[in-house]
């Protein structure tokens, strides 16, 4: 019998070497001859560069080279789309501008790079940066994506004529019509407001050109290798093939670091080109806050019509989208909002539209959650809304709304998502999810008996329920390619960015599965375009799904080839072989085997002749491309306590259920989630990108853009699973990387206004803090019932 | 540029001589002097944890501190605890219970950890909770450290390890 | 985020620095105590100090002594964390360690210093408003004089005390708290560690009959150095410590005396919301800590 990994809760391979501090991250890469970089940036969020004065920084002693866009010469050009614009979609309106490498003329934002210092080390090369003198004139800012709509507004790229970067319309059904039907419509107003993504590890890069064998050596901390490889290739006009990129151990990412073209890649190889030396540039928390890219700033427009008995018939949603100064990544996080709206509801119609907006902000690129957020955050307010008006429980209206479980699979829903397919629900089993996390908080029994006792003491403590999906998964595809050696070890490399969640582990345990093998002994690597190739990087929590699925397929055909090299060496049919514990053994007469390593070696002969056409070796490359995402989705519940002085957030308790398909290792499953629950409570209550009405970043620093801590966190986060498994993949696999911060806000507003129980309560607007619940609990205490909605 | 100082530390029992200039943080001085990357930086700023070591044994931020300042004390980080084949008792119990994620704050936590436990051997989940919330990760929700650190106490009170 | 360049010197004796500081002080030269505050600000580059007189190695400035009224003195040097778990301390002024256990986390506590907290003039510093609340005498030595200065005249705005460019300050002298005495330190922050959004420190005395004397009451993160409540103050000394009168009582502040800003973590009225219920918290624990001495 052959022992199965897949779904097994197995320790990390990785961990030895994080846990001794032996892991190496950016700041560990070295060269002896290495010079440091640092990037003078922009104060100002928009304005006219007339000259920068470098002769004082030449002077310090250590500084060996000051750059700015003018020695960049013919290399000085926007970076490419990095996602293109999806034309299929009739009426799309569409402006690209994407990011510079070092400003010439125009400021943009905050933080664009306006020159670029080398020196011995970062200490001289930041005092280089305080006397290089920047004669600049500011312009008025684009701060507020509404104003800059206005015929007036000041203009972020003034050649376009307008701050309007792209404009989507979808429909599913006819909402005008339907509107005209429904018992009930109601409209409400929705902002989400910017967040970073916060990764301990800043961004780091270290480019090593070397004259004398044309070949260039990338170290970068990047969610793409293969990505970063192709741009730096194109930019550079070097082969691929002597482009190297290499990740080491990755502090988080959680999606900014999945930017290439970025102006500290290219300038780095430059200068590495230019001096032929290694050049190594580290950001720092500072920069990390103004240079690097966030997420999240939305401000829905939105209805909702239905009839009263609680029916949904249809919504619709315009809203508007910040994407910086600049839109490399044109419209995934709209696309992704359009596409997590009506998520696991059954709602006939829904008219979507955005139109996403230039300002002079940081470049906004996807974030955990990545827009999903969003839509599920508008959806799961407007059932709220509905169910006050009905006078009726949250979870009535959202089980009576609910796609039902029978439902024929899968599910077209006719809006285009993030990878230009339309959105399909593969699979699940909504209702349940519902009733398992009612089941798990205690949901009655909360409501009937618990609530009502601590109201009377005074206690302001709610419960809140809310479901959503997550599109994961998405193409184009990844590969792998996986080697049985003369050591009996199994390396697995693959190219794709690894920055905690496991990859070292349950890519082996897939692997192990196949091959017979320990887990311990398949060498997982991710980061080096050396070793394999092909792929394109981490990002809508795909790695599982794809890369998982990648490496099963390819395992299978290694295993095709043990199996056929070991039944010639036995002489024995291949049904009659048994792979495991890194041997190939025959069935029935266990006694006889070989251990993988002799059967590599044997299949790989040094002398001698093979048959013809024989593929020397236990090794096998293959790929896996999915035909749109899978959908994974779930429920999260907490009960919550305000503090009446403080308006700070106790938890009494928090579930999550999820349903991500089949598990490949339950204890990384449910790490997985309690970060990203972390990340969607910083979302709620935390964290807030504050830009004055110049655009300006008011808190950009961690002294005051807080990160949840431990004590912020509920004492427990319980974890229930379903498992449907996706039919889309051998597997059954569906991405969670994202899932935890998802449903997070919408929780929030609804479990803190079931604390207050204050008909004129009702939020609208997040992240909040302590001080906006305290204003928006005193508005509604002065408000008259009615006059919420 | 000021003037090289010569400055005599202690990390993790070996005494290293260097010149440094007065301004080099000694998170600095540990990884790039001494050569121990063990010891992460986040932030530069003292808020985010990352960088704790053992400074005459109390858990201290070495990105805000001189590395002038540690003429004379003695260090401890990361590297002081075990190593990947034989890894220590608070280190195996964060692989146990998947304390780690990125493991960029992996050795800041394990360093206040260290001296936490030699004060509170047997601490309450709340007492630990408390214990690491000077460390910002962002990986893990804490919850997985937490327990880590709890079955850590478990293992050192049994085998009566430090 | 590197600090800039800066002579260094490391005294062993307060006389040593004392001449360094004198010799540097006027040229931009500064006071190194735990650092906690300082080096973050220097790695920003918003402090460029050009010298720095580290007073680490000073082992005659850490200290905490009783005094024989009762009181303490504690030397400038003293860790944040030290007082905060000393038994003395605990004793003598337990309004301390409370208020410590806010001040960031234990690993900054544990290399910051109690002068330090209280030289840096922290308008949301938990130490200044307990030292104005206890009148926390502070001692200061240059080369050339030696003076005491009360918390009042101590403290004089954003990051700045009366302390002048060649002075140190050396010990801090906690007065005796009084018999019957009863103590809160209460303060709300987002977060266990961060910045404080408002503090209030508490000290009264309730006599016999339970009538309150001796009370004094003070306010942090409303303006730029710890307010007095006086008017409340005023009101409660010589009364019954109702909780109508405390409510009243704490009315009057917070209308008459209290003018707090909004910033990006709470609004004016957030603000005067937690003055007026933290204070009212802060008046009651420390009548109910000082009613249960007798």
């Amino acid at each position: 019998m052959e022992k199965k990994f897949l779904g097994q809760r197995i320790k990390r391979n990785e961990d030895p070497r994080i846990l001794t501090g032996r892991a190496k991250y950016m700041a560990d890469i070295t060269y002896h001859n290495m010079l440091h970089a640092a990037f003078l940036r922009s104060d100002y969020p928009h304005a006219k560069l007339n000259s920068v004065d470098i002769s004082a920084a030449l002077e310090i002693p250590g500084v060996i080279a000051v750059y700015t866009a003018e020695d960049l010469g013919d290399l000085w050009h926007p970076g490419p789309v990095l996602v293109p614009a999806p034309h299929s979609i009739p009426g799309i309106k569409a402006n690209s501008r994407t990011q510079i490498p070092i400003v010439k003329d125009i400021i943009h934002h905050q933080g664009e790079v306006i020159a670029m210092v080398v020196a011995e080390n970062r200490y001289i090369a930041e005092d280089a940066l305080a006397v290089i003198i920047v004669d600049s004139d500011p312009l008025p800012a684009v701060e507020n994506i509404e104003d800059a709509l206005k015929p007036d507004s000041p203009l972020v790229h003034e050649e376009l004529g307008t701050n309007l970067a792209t404009y989507v319309r979808q429909e599913r059904g006819n909402f005008a019509e339907i509107k005209t039907k429904a018992d009930y419509v109601l409209q409400q107003r929705f902002v989400m407001d910017r967040g970073g993504a916060g990764a301990m590890e800043n961004r780091g890069f270290c480019a090593n050109w070397e004259e004398d064998s044309q070949q260039l050596t990338i170290h970068c901390n990047t969610q793409s290798p293969s990505g970063l490889r192709n741009s730096m290739a194109a930019w550079f006009g070097i082969p691929e093939q002597r482009v190297r990129v290499v990740v080491p151990f990755v502090g988080g990412a959680f999606g900014p670091k999945v930017m290439t073209n970025q102006p500290e890649e290219v300038l780095c190889t430059f200068a590495s080109i230019k001096l032929n030396r290694p050049i190594k540039w580290l950001e720092d928390r500072s920069e990390n806050f103004i240079g690097t890219t966030a997420e999240r700033m939305q401000v829905h427009d939105c209805e909702i019509t239905f009839n009263k008995d609680g029916k949904v018939l249809g919504i619709r949603d315009s809203f508007l989208y910040d994407t910086g100064a600049f839109n490399p990544y044109t419209a995934t996080i709209p696309l992704n909002t359009q596409t997590h709206t009506t998520g696991l509801y059954n709602i006939p119609v829904f008219l979507t539209e955005f139109t996403s907006v230039f300002t002079n902000k940081m470049i906004v690129s996807p974030v955990r959650g990545a827009g999903r957020t969003y839509g599920v955050f508008v959806m799961e307010r407007m059932l709220d809304m509905v169910a006050r008006q009905l006078d009726q429980d949250p979870t009535y209206i959202r089980e009576i709304n609910l796609i039902p479980a029978d439902a024929k699979f899968p599910l077209e829903t006719g809006i285009i998502a993030q990878d230009f397919a339309q959105f399909v629900l593969d699979s699940g089993n909504y209702p349940a999810v519902l009733k398992k996390a009612k089941d798990m908080i205690g949901y009655d029994d909360f409501k009937k008996n618990i609530q009502p006792k601590l109201r009377a003491e005074g206690k302001f403590i709610g419960i809140g329920l809310v479901l959503f999906t997550e599109n994961t998964g998405v193409g184009p595809y990844e590969g792998a390619k996986i080697t049985v050696g003369n050591s009996g070890k199994v390396f697995a490399s693959s190219i794709y960015g690894t920055q905690g969640q496991g990859h070292f582990t349950v890519f082996a345990q897939i692997v192990a599965d196949q091959i017979g093998c320990r887990v311990e002994d398949v060498i997982v690597e991710t980061g080096d375009t050396d070793k394999f190739a092909w792929g394109t990087g981490t990002f809508a929590s795909r790695g599982a799904t794809v890369l998982g699925n990648a490496y099963h397929h390819t395992a299978k055909l290694v295993r095709a080839k043990i199996l056929a090299t070991a039944s010639r060496l036995f002489n024995v049919p291949e049904d009659e072989l048994e792979l495991g514990d890194g041997v190939v053994r025959i069935a029935d007469v266990p006694e006889k085997f070989i251990k993988m390593g002799d059967l590599a070696t044997k299949a790989n002969p040094m002398r001698g002749t093979i048959k013809p056409g024989t593929e020397p070796g236990l090794e096998a490359t293959g790929f896996y491309a999915p035909p749109y995402g899978a959908t994974a989705y779930g429920a999260a519940a907490a009960i919550l306590e305000v503090d009446p002085i403080s308006f700070n957030i106790k938890f009494h308790k928090f579930v999550f259920v999820d349903d991500c398909g089949t598990v490949i290792n339950p204890m990384i499953l449910d790490g997985q989630l309690h970060g990203g629950i972390q990340m969607g409570i910083g979302n709620s209550y935390f964290e807030k990108l504050v830009y004055d009405e110049n655009a300006q970043l008011l808190n950009g620093s961690l002294m005051d853009y807080l990160i949840p801590r431990a004590t912020d966190m509920p004492s427990k986060m319980e974890i229930g699973h379903l498992n449907t498994p996706s039919p889309l993949n051998p597997l059954g696999i569906k991405g969670v990387g994202e899932s935890g911060t998802i449903p997070i806000p919408p929780l929030y507003c609804q479990a803190i206004e079931d604390a207050f129980n204050l008909p004129g309560l009702f939020i609208s607007e997040v992240p909040l803090s302590p001080s906006v619940v305290y204003q928006l609990v005193e508005n509604a205490k002065s408000k008259k019932q009615g006059e919420l909605l | 540029m000021s003037d090289l100082m010569d400055i005599k530390v202690t990390v993790n029992g070996t005494v290293y001589q260097r010149s440094v200039e007065p301004r080099m943080l000694l998170s600095d001085f540990i990884r790039f002097e001494i050569g121990l990357g063990g010891t992460h930086v986040g932030c530069e700023h003292g808020v985010c944890g990352t960088c704790t070591i053992l400074f005459d044994g109390q858990p201290q931020r070495s990105c805000i501190t001189f590395a002038v300042q540690a003429d004379g004390h003695s260090i401890e980080t990361v590297e002081s605890l075990g190593t990947p084949e034989k890894m220590n008792p608070l280190q195996e119990a964060f692989q146990e219970k998947h304390g780690a994620q990125c493991g960029f704050c992996t050795p800041g936590i394990l360093m206040t950890m260290k001296a936490f436990l030699k004060e509170n051997p047997h601490p309450t989940e709340e007492e630990i909770r408390e214990g690491i919330d000077g460390n910002l990760c962002r990986c893990t929700g804490y919850q997985n450290i937490i327990e880590s650190v709890k079955l850590a106490s478990e293992k050192m009170s049994h085998s009566g390890s430090k | 985020m590197k600090p800039a360049s800066f002579a260094y010197f490391s005294p062993k004796s307060l006389d040593e620095a004392l001449a360094n500081i004198a010799e540097v002080g006027d040229d931009g030269g500064k006071i190194l105590a735990g650092g906690q505050s300082l080096v973050p600000a220097m790695n920003f580059r918003m402090a460029q100090p050009t010298a720095l007189v580290d007073l680490n190695e000073i082992q005659e400035l850490f200290y905490i002594k009783p005094t024989d009224t009762g009181g303490l003195v504690i030397g400038a040097m003293t860790r944040d964390r030290t007082v905060e778990l000393d038994s003395l301390v605990k004793k003598r002024a337990p309004i301390i360690p409370e208020c410590l256990y806010w001040m960031a986390h234990p690993t900054i506590r544990n290399r910051g210093t109690f002068g330090g907290a209280l030289a840096h003039s922290d308008p949301a510093g938990q130490l200044p408003v307990v030292a104005v609340v206890m009148n926390f005498n502070f001692h200061i030595q240059s080369k050339d004089a030696d003076r005491w200065s009360g918390a009042d005249d101590f403290f004089v705005s954003v990051y700045t005390t009366c302390l002048e460019a060649d002075e140190i300050l050396t010990g801090i002298e906690v007065p005796a708290m009084t018999k019957m005495s009863g103590y809160s330190y209460k303060q709300v922050s987002r977060q266990t560690g961060e910045s404080a959004l408002l503090g209030v420190a508490t000290l009264l005395s309730l006599d016999d009959a339970g009538i309150v004397k001796d009370c004094r009451i003070a306010y942090m993160g409303v303006a730029e150095k710890p307010v007095m409540a006086m008017e409340a103050m005023a009101m409660l000394n010589g009364n019954q410590p109702s909780d109508e009168l405390i409510t009243e009582a704490i009315e009057a502040t917070v209308k008459g005396e209290l003018d707090p800003g909004a910033d990006i973590h709470a609004s004016v009225e957030y603000r005067l919301h937690l003055a007026r219920t933290l204070g009212a918290a802060s008046v009651k624990e420390a009548v109910i800590r000082a009613a249960k001495q007798e």
